[in-house]
């Protein structure tokens, strides 16, 4: 392993590279040596060192500091230690303003420098381990990853294209389980914020007070408890981007911070009375009509237009049924590996099932569907059979379980249930009763139905 | 014919030479032979420091090794340094032909102690096999009680056992055994 971290060591003085040089290689790393600054850069040039000793007096040529300020151009990754002398730890705090990570005066005792060493290359290897785990996100929510061929969602794929290194609020609104984090985590991981942080923040998850907390962070003595500062949300997502989930549910207060934010990008911590100013990306996102909140007076009209710069909506499943089998095959693919299950497909009837259900909880649901028939399924392909179960929840026994009633109540009763369903959407609900909107009006007036 | 020369380099204690001879005897296939002593280098004297340049016995050493000696070990009882570090237990050449180990540091005396000579003996011991370890290609082992493992100060040494540990024992074991023409 620590041959994967090479270490190169400038000095003039033979006696001290190759002294120095020894001590390392019993240490277990490679080490080169370069007898003076101009060699030590071509090195650098040549080889990604993790750590370059470099001594600060180098008579003749380039010295130390001119050395590092090299070698970090070449290596702006390269950690340097400035080797001194006794008389020379001024120009060593010199060094570290210009960027030596540490610096040691000679002799130092072996602890001291073998500690050093481990130190930077713990840290290395933390930087070095949290790139590769960037970069993986960074490939897990990639477009393609999004998996359709409907016309409308391949709109939107290209505009998260077109709009993901842009600092614009975006809205994304969409039924529960249509994928909105996923398509914010596409905007996030494709444009230039992608190797900053993308943190997600479930509005509807918390109360007022903890959510504020939650987002904007607390002093010391803020509120009983708060024992230190603590940063929010809003401050850990500095240079990257903050995804409200949910954010249709959150109290007026908050709308009215949440809008200071937008408008200013600074705010103050629970309890703080400094300004604390971020460069933030805010996606939100939300399942409800917020325009019709608006309106209603639920949601404030300014803070929703600074939300909707960029509005993005996401079909339901149902309206984009010839995704089902992609992403159904898709889930059993990923699913079974998981699992260690030996599943090869889906088998056409069982497909048929799948596009014909209405997946009221949209892509999520279909994943857990496919879910649970892996894990109940013993054959090498799911079958029909293995989701009876899902036919029994499309069609309820009790919603048939009705007593004598006049055919009226009937029809008054399953469009009332519709409406609840599709939570008062008249059109929703229309197209769920196989009427169209000016029917569905008249039966509510003879019905007298308010929704 | 492959043999591990050890050498005074001014004077040492002649028990030192029982126990480095038993160590060197248990763990190395290799016939080991004493050579006439050096007198301290004296230019590897650093007055400022009041130690010697442990480079300048490694150099003297490779320039006075016998004609076909595999490795040489050279003792000393002066207080050895590099010019980054403040002091050696000793210095190898890493999978090369020479080491050297001071028994300055190893002494109970050294720490304002009354001397201890089983002590001695035992860090001694450590010592031989820690840098000879180094001129067979063992690095520095995560076990602490492993021979190999780095010591920075003399608890360190005090923690090691007088062994290798089973990965280094086989990485020695896989060394003598892939040497052409054998021992």
């Amino acid at each position: 392993m620590k041959k994967n971290w090479p270490i190169l060591v400038v000095d003039d003085e033979d006696v001290m590279c190759e002294s120095m040089a020894a001590w390392l290689r019993e240490d277990g790393y490679r080490v080169d040596t370069a007898s003076n600054g101009q060699k030590g850069v071509e090195s650098a040039k040549a080889t990604d060192y993790a750590i370059c000793f470099i001594d600060l007096k180098m008579p003749g040529g380039m010295d130390g500091i001119e050395t590092m300020m090299e070698i970090r151009r070449v290596r702006p990754d390269a950690s340097v230690i400035i080797i001194t002398a006794y008389a020379t730890v001024d120009t060593a705090i010199q060094a570290m303003k210009e960027g030596a990570q540490e610096y040691i005066v000679k002799p130092c005792n072996p602890q001291e420098i073998s500690m050093l060493v481990a130190r930077i290359l713990k840290l290395k290897k933390l930087q070095s381990e949290n790139a590769v785990l960037r970069k993986k996100l960074n490939r897990q929510y990639r477009h393609h990853d999004i998996i359709t061929k409907n016309p409308r969602m391949e709109e939107i794929l290209a505009l998260t294209q077109e709009v993901a290194s842009l600092r614009s609020t975006v809205l994304i609104r969409g039924e529960s389980g249509t994928g909105k984090e996923l398509v914010a985590r596409a905007v996030h991981y494709s444009g230039n914020r992608a190797d900053k942080p993308f943190i997600v923040v479930s509005c509807a998850a918390l109360t007022e007070t903890l959510l504020e907390s939650e987002l904007f962070g607390y002093e010391k003595g803020a509120f009983t408890g708060a024992n230190g500062q603590v940063k929010g949300k809003f401050e850990l997502a500095n240079g990257g981007t903050i995804f409200l989930d949910e954010i249709g549910d959150i109290s007026a207060k908050l709308q009215a911070d949440l809008l200071r934010v937008l408008q200013e990008r600074r705010f103050y911590r629970v309890g703080g009375s400094q300004e604390v100013e971020v460069d933030v990306r805010i996606i939100a996102a939300t399942n409800k009509n917020l325009a019709e909140e608006a309106q209603q007076g639920r949601f404030r009209e300014d803070l929703y237009y600074r939300l909707n710069v960029i509005e993005i909506r996401l079909p339901p499943l149902r309206e984009r049924r010839e995704d089902i089998p992609l992403l159904a095959e898709h889930f059993v693919h990923r699913i079974s590996l998981e699992l260690g299950k030996d599943i090869s497909g889906i088998s056409n009837a069982a497909l048929k099932l799948l596009i014909a259900h209405d997946w009221p909880g949209n892509v999520r649901e279909l994943e857990n569907v496919i879910e649970r028939a892996i894990v109940t399924c013993h054959n090498g392909q799911l079958e029909e059979q293995d989701f009876s179960w899902l036919q029994k929840s499309v069609i309820p026994a009790q919603a048939w379980d009705i007593p004598d009633v006049p055919l009226g109540e009937l029809e008054r009763r399953a469009i009332v249930a519709a409406l609840e369903r599709k939570h008062g959407n008249v059109k929703e609900a229309s197209a769920a009763l196989g009427i169209d909107r000016s029917t569905l009006y008249d039966k509510l007036k003879r019905y007298e139905i308010s929704h | 014919m492959k043999a591990l020369y050890l050498v005074a380099i001014g004077n040492v204690p002649d028990k030192a030479w029982e126990w480095i001879e038993d160590a060197a005897a248990n763990w190395f296939p290799l016939p080991v032979r004493r050579m006439p002593g050096f007198p301290i280098p004296e230019h590897a004297f650093d007055a400022k420091r009041g130690q010697y340049q442990s480079v300048e016995f490694m150099k003297l050493l490779a320039q006075q090794a016998p004609r076909g000696a595999y490795r040489v070990l050279g003792i000393t009882d002066v207080d050895l340094a590099i010019p980054m570090l403040s002091f050696l237990f000793g210095q190898a050449q890493f999978d090369g032909q020479v080491a050297v180990v001071s028994l300055r540091r190893l002494r109970q005396e050294f720490y304002g102690l009354p001397p201890e000579e089983a002590v001695l003996r035992e860090r001694t011991v450590k010592e031989v096999l820690h840098e000879m370890g180094h001129t067979f290609g063992l690095v520095h082992c995560p076990d602490s009680k492993c021979v190999m493992s780095l010591a920075t100060h003399i608890e360190l040494v005090d923690t090691k056992e007088e062994q290798y540990c089973a990965r280094c024992g086989l990485h020695l074991v896989e060394r003598f055994t892939s040497w052409n023409g054998g021992v």
